[in-house]
């Protein structure tokens, strides 16, 4: 098993425009923003914080998105197209380890990047880390599991890796939008607000651990509620070739 | 001694009969082939063998053990090198060895194969970057890397250019010559005629005859022809009185004497004794091509 999350790390690290978008993006958009002056000062519109810290939880978001929702189905959609899953089922090997690999060469990538994040918030722009760090990393894991099922369910609906690409893409956009990463959640009404509270990758659950209090645990209870029914179907209704 | 035993297999998809009563057994240590049009069952059947599909009726034994039942251990005696099953891109050849080793208990040392296959210099190399002659090389190198007693080889040469062909064909000789037992599923007559001791002829779903490539090509009327161009003018009755001769006939120069036995013997002694030249003499004798029509009733096209 190591060996497989070995190999498919190595091929990861091939695709320059993988390793950008899912590790680095997040933090360069880090420093575009914060290279704005009124986007680095206080604003009393929004309890008296920084744009650039308030936003840290939507960059989180993008690099789960990206990873759960883009990356996820369309290599395992594209490994069921070129046959790589059902010369694996000739093996001794069952198929559903490489997507166990692809998964856990995500939690490394997500883990790496949201690091960077942290790293370059804290030294260029004096943010703050999460003041709850076990809450926000249950919650970066479940919300990455529940992402990543939902993409595995698209993969396995989906008829092709076209197809799986634009269904996914779809799915990418709203997680987006929910997380705020378009625009500034406080601009969003409350109703919207309100849903992406509770939509994976759960922003804020992230919000609240970075920035003070522990996640309530109702988010919490519906990420790993979609983790597993969209794991579970995912897991019934997969095609191997 | 029979290591794959394969009794009324029966495959439905939908309701389209896709295998219909197939039964064959091959031998430990022989190429065994599996012939037919595309769309006659041919990988459906294979697939049943390697457990990758569940047969609606019938038994198959590989080895011994039921290839549904007993996957797990069929997997480590038997290698697969499926139709159009590609690996990712990027990934590089001795990774993909070095990566499907380990999942055998007891693998082949994956230097010595690609050494084996020609594809030693090519260990660094991304499989996006592999020729097609390459590529099936490599499928070839991670069907062996578990040191299968069985090895069932998909369409291998399909896509091939002629030399590619050729060189994937003395491949599979060696590797039966190591004593791995091959099944290969073609299309291809040259290739089955060329490589195989026993063919099982399979059209529309159906087995229409096991036997070896002569043994199949006896069953068609032992008719042969000759055909020449005689340098100075000839009498055609002198051939057409032989024994040994049906027909002959006139194209233009050339003259085609079709006839049993030992026709060509019988031809060039006339022809030596009246001192005619034969120009561009050729003989042409019935081929697997010309069984498969006797027994199916129709062209395998190609």
């Amino acid at each position: 098993m190591l060996k497989i999350v070995n190999t498919e790390w190595k091929l990861f690290l091939r695709e320059p425009s993988m390793v950008v978008f899912a590790v680095l993006f997040p933090a360069i958009l880090l420093s575009v923003l914060g290279a704005i002056p009124a986007l680095r000062t206080p604003d009393p519109n929004f309890d008296n914080q920084r744009f650039i810290d308030a936003y840290m939880s939507s960059l989180v978001v993008v690099t789960l998105a990206f990873l759960g929702l883009n990356k996820l189905p369309t290599t395992v959609a594209t490994y069921r197209e070129k046959g790589v899953l059902r010369r694996f089922s000739t093996t001794p090997v069952h198929p559903a380890r490489l997507l166990v690999a692809q998964v856990l060469v995500n939690v490394i990538a997500g883990v790496l990047s949201v690091v960077l994040l942290m790293v370059v918030g804290r030294v260029v722009f004096d943010i703050d880390l999460p003041h709850h760090p076990l809450g926000f990393v249950v919650t970066f894991l479940l919300g990455m599991l529940s992402l990543s099922a939902i993409g595995l369910l698209v993969a396995a609906w989906a008829p092709n890796a076209r197809a799986a690409g634009g269904w996914a893409t779809v799915v990418f956009m709203l997680v987006m939008f929910f997380g705020g990463v378009y625009l500034p959640r406080f601009l969003l009404p409350d109703f919207l607000n309100t849903i992406g509270e509770y939509l994976p990758p759960g922003v804020e659950a992230l919000q609240d651990s970075w920035l003070g209090a522990a996640p309530d645990p109702v988010h919490l209870g519906v990420l790993a509620l979609v983790t597993v029914a969209a794991g579970t179907v995912a897991a019934k209704s997969f095609r191997w070739e | 001694m029979a290591i794959i035993e394969v009794e009324d297999l029966v495959k439905t998809y939908d309701r389209k009969v896709a295998v219909d009563g197939v039964s064959f057994t091959v031998d430990e240590g022989e190429i065994f082939g599996i012939l037919g049009p595309n769309g006659a069952g041919k990988t459906t059947t294979v697939e049943c063998v390697e457990g990758l599909r569940s047969p609606d009726g019938g038994t198959i034994r590989v080895d011994g053990l039921d290839p549904r039942r007993d996957r797990a251990e069929l997997r480590t005696r038997l290698g697969a090198q499926l139709q159009q099953s590609d690996l990712p891109d990027r990934i590089r050849v001795g990774e993909a060895l070095d990566l499907y080793a380990s999942f055998y208990r007891d693998p082949a040392d994956w230097r010595e194969l690609l050494a084996r296959l020609g594809l030693a210099d090519r260990a660094k190399t991304e499989y996006r970057k592999l020729s097609g002659g390459q590529k099936q090389r490599v499928s070839i190198a991670l069907a062996l890397i578990g040191k299968p007693k069985v090895a069932v080889l998909d369409e291998l040469t399909t896509g091939l250019d002629p030399q590619a062909r050729r060189d994937t064909w003395e491949l599979v000789e060696q590797v039966r010559d190591t004593g791995v037992t091959v099944v290969l599923v073609t299309h291809f007559m040259e290739e089955a005629e060329r490589l195989c001791d026993r063919i099982a002829l399979i059209d529309a779903g159906k087995l229409v005859a096991v036997d070896s490539p002569a043994g199949l090509v006896s069953r068609v009327d032992g008719e042969q022809r000759v055909k020449f161009r005689p340098a100075t003018p000839l009498d055609v009755t002198l051939l057409a009185d032989l024994p040994e001769v049906t027909r002959v006939e006139r194209h233009g120069p050339q003259l085609i004497v079709t006839g049993t036995g030992n026709l060509l013997h019988a031809v060039t002694s006339v022809l030596a004794r009246n001192q005619i030249v034969a120009a561009d003499l050729r003989i042409e004798q019935a081929g697997l091509d010309d069984a498969f029509i006797r027994l199916t009733g129709r062209k395998l096209s190609e």
